[in-house]
């Protein structure tokens, strides 16, 4: 491990942790030590994917966050339906900013359908009601290529048989429709509502579609990537530029008939691990395609990932590669001339979920800066392990951390910007620190790929260099 | 007004046992109201002399949302100016019919059902205790007194003796006691000296031994009680003095419920049960 920040040191983050926990009480502080440590440089330094302990606040979602918002939703070209009471599906409408494109109820879904329900619907059952909203749907919107049925907490509750109501009316309708028992209190986060939805797309979608045109050497399927802030419209053409053929991404900007039929594809180039390991391996073990992981924020990470993706390929792409990457460097140094600057020796600390803690550290290193603190929402021991190697030496590691923890980091660590998500927002921009929403990029985007590293550093420096945070006294 | 709950294993006769009851307590003079909670909703058909009537649920579903409904929509009155609500439901295997009495009672106390010149008011509950919803009933502010209608078989024991426990979980917590036990006899071996036996292991009484008889089953084919079908029968005077009993009944307990050894131990006392012979469990007729 090479990165050093100076003045921190593993007694010095040790020093940290122990004193935010101090507080609690002792069961609670039992609970969550396994949770923070410093940094070890190799392996997952800590505890993860364990249930949130009680009195703190937590930024995870549900199992139904993770299917209906996650996998799903970005799928464009499909009706998606919150099968429940109204709540869950009206805050999961749009809040992910995944874009799409195509005509709004013409080839493309952004919109919200539930199946609303009411005292009576958990009375009754709501089985006849979602057979009703099948038919509806259909007739309402025929170009739609599938439908997926998203539980809500309730539909488990009294037990309907959501799946055999979609097994008669996709018969009846001739249109897929996968029931997706996602329940949102089925595990400890977001994170089963992925593995849930990974298991539905293995036994309803793969392999029931075949791509129209013969199957190439170069073509490739983009996994894991959801199009936030039009990220897919970034790294698709980058892929391209480089000579392969993106047959198909899951599930930004996604399209069923092609997902479908990613079976076909030669290799699987996976962005968010966490969300979509689950099929990648699927897809290795059951028809042989490779997969690799790679990391397209920075100029760095980019060039080192499309380096070791033209090793798995030929002379061809080797050569339009190093051609890619020649064209783009020099654009990308421009960048970090300008910026660089201005951004020299921020501090960041990050909290989000997915790829990004690991995946974005190596981009605000382009910029000058240092990532003195990282985690997860609902990681599980393999991203941290994938976590150490990019970390500076020593620096604070925490897994589903509170509200009361971060800010107690955050008072030590004195960052120059925190990347987080909507509950933690306003929190630190309260303590006079700047902040930006990084699980949306903060209604900017995208941050994917070379066309993203220019937003990324003017949307990082605007954070930081924004004169407003001259106007107001920071508490510490 | 007093709040009664009846609970009992299924099938052995609460709704029957309830509506005679409620019977004889009109015919006393008490103002009564039934409250079924059961989808099935045969709580009130004896009182009515109606096989359905339309239930707080069904009307739910028919006109959208409770919001919808009116008091006088479900609330009949039959005989002796008894009132008659049922909270209806789902059919077997689908919903929640749990929600279902929640929703219902809501509905109830929100509208007014709970008038003042009541005298008693009787929830009718399907079998076990499956679910919270099932013991809605019982929770704070509504029945405090519960009878179980058991017989000297050995699975109404386990039941009455399972509710004791549901009673205990939400005595100690709020007012809800037991009242006794109803044997519903079906003159199985010393079926009286068994139920009277349990009831004292419950530290309660059995408050009635309603005898069989099948002039029931003859009021039941016109859809009537037998108080008003045949007010001079033996039987009637039965219900008339189960429900004289429960108006003046003021042994209102905490449960003991028993152990399942002690249960069993206390079935063996009485020759329902034999003592288990270890060595054959879990072999079949013909094993060697």
């Amino acid at each position: 491990m090479s990165k050093k920040i100076d003045g921190i040191t593993k007694e010095s983050t040790q020093e940290m942790i122990d004193n935010a926990l101090e507080i609690y009480p002792d069961k609670a502080k039992k609970k969550r030590v396994p949770h923070l440590a410093p940094n070890e440089g190799e392996g997952a330094c800590v505890k993860s994917n364990r249930k949130t302990i009680p009195g703190v606040m937590s930024a995870r979602g549900c199992a139904y966050a993770g299917a209906k918002g996650v996998v799903w939703g970005p799928i464009r070209d499909m009706v998606h339906v919150s099968h429940g009471p109204v709540g869950c599906g009206y805050y999961s409408w749009g809040t992910r900013r995944n874009l799409m494109s195509g005509i709004n109820g013409v080839n493309q879904f952004a919109m919200q359908f539930t199946s609303d329900f009411q005292e009576k619907d958990i009375v009754y059952g709501g089985d006849k009601k979602l057979k009703t909203l099948l038919q509806e749907a259909k007739d309402l919107f025929p170009l739609a290529k599938g439908i997926s049925v998203l539980s809500e907490c309730p539909v488990g509750l009294i037990g309907d048989d959501i799946n055999s109501v979609a097994k008669a009316s996709a018969k009846e309708l001739d249109i897929p429709i996968i029931p997706c028992n996602c329940e949102g209190f089925r595990g400890v986060s977001q994170s089963l509502g992925h593995h849930i939805s990974n298991d539905t797309i293995r036994d309803y979608i793969i392999e029931t579609r075949e791509f129209p045109e013969p199957i190439g050497p170069y073509d490739i399927a983009l996994i894991g990537e959801y199009n936030i802030g039009g990220d897919a419209w970034s790294t698709k053409p980058l892929l391209e530029e480089c000579g392969f053929n993106v047959k198909s991404v899951w599930t930004g900007d996604g399209e069923m008939d092609k997902i479908a039929a990613t079976h076909q594809v030669k290799l699987n180039v996976i962005h968010c691990y966490r969300s979509m390991n689950y099929m990648c391996k699927v897809m290795e073990e059951k028809y042989g395609i490779p997969w690799i992981e790679l990391n397209f924020f920075g100029p760095t990470k980019i060039r080192n990932s499309l380096r070791k993706l033209a090793e798995l390929f030929d002379d061809n792409i080797k050569e339009k590669v190093e051609a890619v990457i020649a064209k783009y460097d020099p654009l990308m140094q421009a960048v970090i001339d300008e910026y660089k600057p201005r951004l020299d020796g921020k501090k960041v600390m990050l909290y989000v979920g997915g790829l990004r803690p690991r995946h974005t550290v190596n981009a605000y290193e382009d910029l000058g800066m240092a990532v003195v603190g990282s985690g997860y929402e609902f990681a599980h021991g393999d991203d941290y392990e994938r976590t150490s190697p990019e970390m500076p030496e020593a620096t604070v590691i925490y897994d589903d951390i509170t509200e009361y923890e971060f800010e107690q980091f955050a008072d030590t660590l004195k960052p120059d910007l925190i990347g987080s998500g909507i509950k933690e927002k306003y929190l630190f921009q309260k303590m006079g620190i700047p902040f930006r929403q990084m699980h949306s990029w903060d209604y900017s985007g995208p941050y994917h790929g070379y066309l993203g590293f220019p937003t990324f550093a003017r949307d990082v420096d605007m954070a930081i260099n924004s004169p407003t945070w001259n106007l107001v006294k920071s508490p510490f | 007004m007093r709040q009664i709950a009846i609970y009992g294993k299924g099938g052995i006769g609460k709704s029957t046992t309830t509506q005679n009851t409620v019977a004889g307590l009109a015919y006393l003079g008490k103002k009564v109201m039934i409250v079924g909670c059961d989808p099935k909703a045969d709580s009130t058909r004896l009182i009515l002399h109606a096989k359905a009537q339309s239930t707080v649920m069904d009307l739910v579903r028919e006109r959208g949302t409770v919001e919808d409904l009116e008091l006088e929509d479900v609330l009949k009155v039959g005989y002796g100016d008894t009132k008659c609500v049922e909270s209806g439901g789902p059919e077997p295997g689908v919903g929640c019919a749990g929600r279902g009495v929640i929703t219902a009672i809501n509905f109830l106390e929100e509208n007014g059902a709970y008038t003042d010149d009541l005298d008693f008011v009787f929830y009718d509950v399907l079998g076990d205790v499956v679910c919270g919803g099932f013991a809605m009933p019982i929770r704070e502010g509504k029945a405090e007194e519960i009878y179980i209608v058991c017989s000297g078989e050995m699975m109404a024991m386990y039941a009455a003796n399972n509710i004791a426990k549901g009673i205990l979980k939400y005595a100690s917590s709020g007012k809800v006691r037991l009242g006794g036990l109803i044997c519903n006899a079906r003159k199985t071996d010393k079926e009286f000296e068994l139920v009277s036996a349990l009831a004292a292991k419950l530290s309660t009484q059995m408050i009635h031994f309603v005898p069989r008889d099948n002039q029931v089953q003859r009021a039941e084919m016109r859809r009537m009680t037998v108080i008003e079908y045949s007010p001079e029968h033996p039987q009637a005077q039965e219900y008339r003095t189960l429900a004289e009993k429960i108006q003046n009944n003021k042994m209102l307990v905490v449960p003991t419920p028993l152990e399942m050894e002690e249960l069993e131990d206390l079935l063996m006392e009485y020759g329902i049960m034999e003592a288990e012979d270890e060595t054959i469990v879990g072999k079949a007729e013909n094993a060697a």
